[in-house]
């Protein structure tokens, strides 16, 4: 579904991505782990149209869209919830869903999606006349994920969903994305949280100073000695 | 008690204008967070594009009124897709000096067509008076405070329940979330501009009827004027814009209705340094509100 090719990415003369290549194929959650500054987030935001890649490709389904604006990539099905939420705070909930439906005009199918995301997170229903701004940081997240959905994505890019949440909210936010992936959206996840991260994976990578340097499956790598020591607290 | 009434009417009605003008810049603020100096002169063209409809094309005060807000409104987006998108990573006081350079230029270019003298507005709205008790209201004022106030409500539809209002204040929030929603930022800039100069636009009309005249400069003070009601209400927000017009109008209007006209510029001036004072954010301007 995604792949990419040998992807670099500088801001100024750093040189944050160097020649990643990683697939990620329709109906998986691939999981992408590294420590802060490794370039996760810069990653995604290639992928989503944010930033722009120096060189390398980034495929969609075969077609290449390495630097598309953000919009026509999100036309094209890839929906980010971007590091830290970035909900609209001085907006309702509910004008934060519709927001994450901008480009669509099926407004039959629009509606069906926010029950679904209703149904996903029913404390965005209880919720959904107040100001996003005003939802406490794990409503927060739930409401990025559900504008995410909205725009109804073939695939899903999440930046650290775990990032500031309690260990208990922090299982639940993994459950509802193996729920949403069990519907049929593929997955790219980006964590630190690995242990986490790799329970729900299909498959994973692990990124470390810009460069690519262990994959496999998600079980393969939660088992691996190196990765234990590095970011599962070496047991 | 009528004199004071009567200053109120007048106050307001002159308020509404600056209502007009500073709803712009802080529209244009919101999104872009430039200080958009050439904001009175798109004022001051409305108010020539006027005067041309009306006196040589006969126009009534509507359709003069839309064809000013029409092509003002053109006017905001060339202005800023000519001057002010090619400095969109540019710092902050390279755009402002732009800005200030491109009101130069309107000025000189206007003056250089239509030149430096005043003209006098033609009457297009018969002149009548209304009494009410020993307050008087005349045809000009009315036709001031319906025109501000119907497009201000317009305005309120089009930024709170229309997709683009929506896309415009999304923007201002956020950029980049804004553009994984699939909004298109130069775009909703474009229309933030048009917007923006359209109001500017009819300030400039209205502002010919209520004081007759108009010249190729008559953007500089209101400008500054209304950006200073814009700064009072709080930069960003939009019904700050609207309350603080209305307050400076009617703080003008009456330190010079109480025999203080000479000082009712600078009674505007020292506001806003009182502002900038004790309350630099202004009335409405709080990080959690909404800004556009
Ligand atoms: N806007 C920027 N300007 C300059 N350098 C940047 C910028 N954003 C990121 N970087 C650099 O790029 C590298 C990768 O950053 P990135 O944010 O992608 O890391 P990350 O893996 O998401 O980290 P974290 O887990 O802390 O979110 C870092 O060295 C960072 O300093
Ligand atoms: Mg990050």
């Amino acid at each position: 579904m995604l792949e990419i090719k040998n992807l670099n990415v500088h801001y100024g003369v750093i040189h944050a991505i160097k020649d990643i290549s990683l697939t990620v194929n329709a109906g998986e959650i691939v999981t992408l782990i590294g420590a802060n500054g490794a370039g996760k987030t810069t990653t995604l935001r290639t992928i989503s149209g944010l930033k722009k890649a120096t060189s390398g490709e980034i495929l969609l389904e075969g077609k290449v869209i390495t630097n598309l604006s953000a919009p026509e990539k999100v036309e094209l099905g890839i929906s980010q919830v971007p590091e830290g939420r970035r909900i609209f705070p001085a907006m309702s909930v509910f004008e934060n869903l519709e927001l994450g439906a901008f480009l669509r005009k099926d407004k039959a199918e629009i509606k069906k999606d926010m029950d679904h995301v209703f149904q996903l997170f029913p404390i965005l229903y209880d919720r959904k006349k107040q100001l996003a701004g005003t939802l406490s940081g794990g409503e927060q997240q739930m409401l990025a994920m559900g504008r995410a959905l909205m725009s109804r994505p073939r695939i899903l890019l999440l930046d650290e969903p775990s990032m500031g949440l309690a260990p208990l909210l922090v299982r639940e936010i993994f459950d509802i994305i193996t729920d949403i992936n069990s519907t049929g959206t593929t997955i790219l996840l980006v964590e630190q949280n690995a242990h986490m991260a790799l329970s729900i994976a299909h498959r994973a990578y692990v990124i470390e100073n810009g460069q690519i340097v262990m994959s496999g499956t998600g079980e393969e790598l939660a088992k691996s000695s190196e990765i234990q020591k590095a970011y599962l607290g070496g047991k | 008690m009528e004199q004071f009434l009567q200053q109120m009417v007048n106050g307001i009605s002159l308020g509404s204008i600056y209502a007009l003008i500073a709803l712009g810049y802080t529209m244009v603020y919101g999104i872009i967070k430039l200080i958009n100096f050439a904001h009175g002169d798109v004022y001051m063209i409305g108010a020539y594009i006027g005067f041309a409809a009306t006196t040589y094309g006969h126009l009534g005060f509507f359709p003069a009124l839309l064809l000013s807000m029409g092509l003002c409104s053109i006017l905001g987006i060339v202005i800023e897709k000519v001057a002010y998108k090619p400095l969109r990573e540019s710092s902050r006081i390279a755009v402002l000096i732009t800005a200030i350079g491109v009101s130069l230029l309107l000025e000189y270019v206007m003056m250089f067509f239509v030149g430096a003298e005043v003209r006098s507005y033609p009457k297009v709205l018969t002149n009548k008076m209304f009494h009410i008790g020993n307050v008087v209201i005349n045809t000009q004022q009315i036709y001031i405070l319906f025109t501000a106030i119907i497009l201000m409500i317009l305005l309120q539809f089009i930024v709170q329940k229309t997709k683009t209002g929506k896309a415009m204040r999304a923007v201002s929030i956020d950029k980049d979330a804004a553009q994984l929603m699939g909004i298109k930022v130069d775009k909703t800039i474009s229309y933030t501009f048009a917007l923006g100069s359209a109001l500017a636009g009819a300030a400039g009309i209205l502002v010919g009827l209520y004081y007759n005249s108009i010249d190729p400069l008559m953007g500089i003070m209101p400008g500054l004027k209304a950006f200073v009601a814009a700064v009072f209400g709080g930069i960003g927000s939009i019904p700050g814009a609207m309350i603080g017009g209305l307050a400076i109008g009617i703080m003008e209007t009456f330190v010079s209705g109480y025999g203080y006209s000479m000082y009712r510029d600078a009674a505007v001036f020292v506001f806003l340094i009182l502002i900038l004072l004790f309350k630099p954010s202004g009335l409405l301007g709080k990080n959690t509100r909404e800004k556009v």
